[in-house]
């Protein structure tokens, strides 16, 4: 009998996940002894035609990871949704949209222009922006277009599980495969990791107090953490509490608060949102001035409730009136 | 007249109305009972206290058409759970902050306290909030029914005219 196939892509994404898969080291044998890789164009020679070659259905299982953002990426993930039997949205761009997200708060001119343009690294004194096609003596050259809004993978395509983090840590990666390979495969839209808070598994939760009652918040390079309290506790904003554990507390043992990567669990819809309710209720003020002074240290609210999840959350992305919106 | 302009012009705030049970939701109730005329524009949504309001509860109503979230709860100290009132003061104050980075408009989303016996402050809020979000003009979060109407899939003919109040 032959192997199952299995394909990997990658969209707006930095690479991390790949690396995630080198991280299962020789853990990485039984995998190839199992299936057959018949495309990764980051490790591996294919083409875009092999995948076209294919009979529909043919991948087992195509892992993407990465944001949607060009036109690109959406005809190569329809390509493989079309070949694949499962999908897999592999890592928090894919799954929630990622760090690429945050450009959700501007959008394609606003980019352009400080990439292009207003960078201080720059010099483009004829302020020539990328195009999409342009005519030269041997014929037309095309670019894929890049898009206003980041998306994620199952805006853009139906997706069947998901393996959350950034990257997916390696025991759910190798837990998700063996359940895959079982054939015994759990309801769709299943994300492959425990659905239960952060704190759970935090080797700090018996520091954790029962009242947090906050009163200021610092950030890591303000102070010198204790490397075994609830980090809660000492001001930093950790946000284990609405997160999925099952990274092992990786930020947290190395003296870090938690941002998120893991995604809300099961009953939560907007991940920031729900932070945002669980750290704003754990404040100790009922002084209306005194509450608004204390948030005032949350310099960037999008950025730490929302730094891997923007284009997944209830807004997308930033606000804009119809006629400022670019297309 | 352009579709955008047609749409202005016919333009009835939808506004989502939060209320606790115990003050300004009874509050509504003496408004009601007692024929006080106020904007038809909120649609109330009674919870057990304001500290029930999860965030998510205003950013799925923005999301899903309302152009303004209205909270009421019980003035400070009145709280029939001591102190429900006061963390959703809180995660209001948060949740601001982070409406204003994401560009939507302060005055869209507002928290009052109103008792139990202040059915004229229910009807002066509920007018007041009503004509700012006219002022502001139509939540257009995408993808909305009004993308589908400026990608032509609705398009208003130029001509049509909307009994005030209808819904587009």
């Amino acid at each position: 009998m032959s192997k199952p196939k299995v394909g990997f892509y990658w969209c707006a994404s930095c690479g991390g996940c790949e690396e995630a898969i080198i991280d299962l080291a020789e853990d990485i044998l039984p995998v190839i002894e199992a299936v057959d890789i018949v495309f990764w164009p980051v490790a591996l020679d294919f083409k875009r035609a092999d995948v076209e070659a294919m009979p529909d259905g043919d991948l087992a299982v195509g892992f993407i990871n990465g944001a949607i953002r060009t036109s690109e990426q959406h005809e190569m993930v329809e390509l493989l949704r079309s070949k694949s039997q499962l999908i897999i949205a592999f890592g928090s761009c894919a799954h929630l949209g990622g760090i690429p997200g945050l450009a959700n708060m501007f959008n394609r001119q606003e980019m352009f222009d400080e990439v292009y343009i207003k960078s201080p690294s720059v010099n483009n004194v004829e302020k020539v922006l990328p195009s999409e096609k342009i005519d030269i003596p041997e014929g037309k050259l095309t670019l894929p277009s890049m898009w206003d809004t980041v998306k994620t993978l199952d805006q853009v395509i139906e997706v069947d599980y998901y393996l959350p983090g950034c990257p997916p840590p390696v025991n759910l990666i190798k837990d998700a495969l063996k359940t895959i390979l079982s054939g015994e495969l759990p309801p769709n839209g299943t994300v492959l990791a425990p659905d239960v808070a952060l704190c759970e598994e935090c080797s700090r939760r018996d520091s954790k107090p029962e009242d947090l009652a906050l009163r200021e918040f610092k950030r890591p390079h303000e102070i010198i953490i204790d490397p075994q309290q609830c980090l809660l506790a000492q001001g930093l904003l950790c946000l284990g509490p609405v997160t999925r554990k099952g990274c092992g507390a990786a930020c947290i043992n190395v003296n870090m608060p938690c941002t998120g990567c893991m995604g809300p669990t099961g009953r939560v819809t907007d991940y920031g949102a729900k932070a945002l309710s669980a750290i704003a209720s754990s404040v100790d003020s009922k002084d209306e001035k005194e509450i608004a002074e204390i948030f005032n240290h949350i310099v960037d609210p999008v950025g730490t409730f929302y730094r891997y999840s923007l284009p997944a959350s209830l807004l997308h992305r930033h606000y804009q009136q119809a006629k400022s919106r670019g297309k | 007249m352009s579709n955008d302009e047609a749409i202005k012009a016919q333009f009835e705030p939808k506004i989502v109305a939060f209320f606790c049970n115990w003050c300004t939701y009874t509050a509504a109730d003496l408004a009601g009972t007692a024929r006080m005329v106020y904007a038809p524009n909120v649609r109330v949504v009674r919870i057990m206290c304001s500290g029930r309001l999860d965030p998510q509860f205003v950013l799925a109503a923005l999301r899903e058409g309302a152009d303004g979230v209205l909270i009421g709860g019980c003035h400070p100290g009145d709280c029939h759970y001591q102190e429900g009132n006061y963390k959703a003061l809180r995660r209001f104050t948060l949740l601001k902050s982070l409406l204003k980075s994401m560009g939507i408009e302060q005055e869209r989303v507002r928290l009052e306290w109103i008792a139990a016996s202040e059915g004229d402050k229910v009807q002066r809020v509920i007018n007041e909030m009503t004509e700012t979000v006219r002022q502001l003009g139509p939540l257009r979060l995408e993808p909305t029914i009004y993308n589908l109407i400026e990608d032509s899939l609705l398009k208003i003919p130029e001509t049509a005219t909307l009994a005030k109040g209808d819904e587009l």
